[in-house]
């Protein structure tokens, strides 16, 4: 099995078979049972990316396309009201500092997460929200997938809709690389790496529903199987419990290398916040 | 917090049929979970809606448990008059929540 997996592995990679995807990655894919590390094929060129909202049905994209049907608006309205709420020691609110988030929120979500020089490390939007709860409001963190910090990540999230997703400080790089390792690391009792899915079967069927690329260009999102908004960590879990992997706990380094990795990769996406997804 | 949106062409001409859409927060709760350590949860959903328009009733929902969270009910009426559109919705637990529209006919 090796040695044959080996040469079609040597012939997939080759010119000759350029421009036949599915068979190119269908061969990869079985190599790379005998030939455990090498069976990736690399990142999705740029100009083929494509958000999961292409694949969606038509009625779901209605759902998310209308502000009065996509119930995610209903968080962002939370936000909003959370947002010129006084909180914490220092009785001060979000809108006191940053006042109109329509202006000073505008593209901000789409630039998450960030370095933060302070703690020598990158940051997601809702450490951000917890930080400034903390450092300036006095006020206790919000606990993860908590209603107030969906709300809140929703409402300053949606301030960046249809703007372009940015990753370009250099300083990320090592939580990058660092997400990157992860996201191609094989693991669980599936034996399945992000990347089988996301990088190679993207467009392919699994259990009759399209394999998406995988692009966080929507979150915090409403999905209809939760009948709820959650974030990309919860979605992060959500797939590693379906390759039947111990998920990693909320705010761990390992989620946010993923997410910060994930964010690279869907860099020029156009963020989409509240998105609506199956 | 409960928290509604409705959607209406706010000046509809005379005679012309146009369509409301409403959304509410709402867990739904179908009575039908448990928790993980086998306490049955107790349903709390919305079992009715209603809308009148000028204190007219023009439309009206039964819900039941298999209805998801967040219930969106779109209907549509015909614009006669200038008025008011009030929506209520009640339910388990002595939910209730009402929201009103100004609509003006031309």
């Amino acid at each position: 099995m090796t040695r044959l997996a080996s040469l079609l592995f040597v012939w997939a990679r080759g010119d000759a078979w350029r421009g036949m995807g599915l068979i190119r990655r269908a061969l990869v894919v079985a190599a790379a049972a005998g030939v455990a590390t090498q069976g990736l094929a690399g990142d999705i060129p740029l100009s083929e990316r494509r958000s999961a909202y292409e694949g969606m049905s038509a009625t779901t994209q209605a759902m998310q396309d209308d502000d009065t049907a996509n119930p995610g608006m209903l968080w962002v309205l939370d936000g909003e009201t959370l947002w010129r709420k006084p909180a914490g020691e220092r009785a001060r609110a979000c809108a006191d500092c940053h006042g109109d988030a329509e202006q000073s929120m505008r593209g901000v979500a789409a630039r998450y997460p960030v370095f933060d020089a302070k703690r020598g490390g990158a940051i997601d939007l809702e450490d951000r929200i917890n930080l400034c709860r903390l450092e300036q409001q006095e006020a206790p963190a919000l606990k993860r997938e908590s209603k107030e910090l969906l709300a809140l990540s929703a409402y300053v999230a949606r301030q960046s809709r249809g703007l372009p997703i940015e990753s370009n400080d250099p300083r990320l790089k090592p939580t990058i690389e660092a997400g990157r390792a992860l996201f191609q690391r094989r693991q669980g009792q599936l034996n399945l790496a992000c990347a089988h899915c996301h990088d190679e079967h993207w467009g392919q069927k699994l259990a009759g529903n399209t394999i998406p690329q995988g692009h966080p260009t929507g979150y915090p999102l409403y999905r209809l199987e939760w009948q709820g908004l959650g974030s990309l960590q919860r979605r992060l879990r959500n797939c590693l419990i379906g390759m039947r992997a111990e998920s990693y706990a909320f705010d761990s380094p390992e989620f946010l290398a993923l997410e910060t990795y994930l964010m690279w990769r869907a860099r020029g996406l156009p963020l989409e916040s509240p998105a609506v997804r199956p | 917090m409960a928290r509604s949106l409705i959607k209406v062409s706010p000046k509809p001409r005379r005679g012309e049929v146009i369509e409301i859409k409403t959304l509410i927060s709402h867990e739904m709760e179908s009575g039908f979970r448990h928790t993980n350590t086998g306490a049955a949860i107790p349903r709390d959903i919305i079992t009715t809606f209603v809308a009148t328009y000028n204190g007219e009733e023009i439309f009206a929902a039964q819900l039941y448990p298999a209805i998801a969270a967040n219930p969106f009910i779109t209907f549509y009426t015909t614009a006669r008059e200038s008025g008011v559109l009030e929506f209520r919705w009640t339910g388990d637990n002595g939910y209730a929540a009402t929201e009103q529209v100004k609509i003006t006919v031309e």
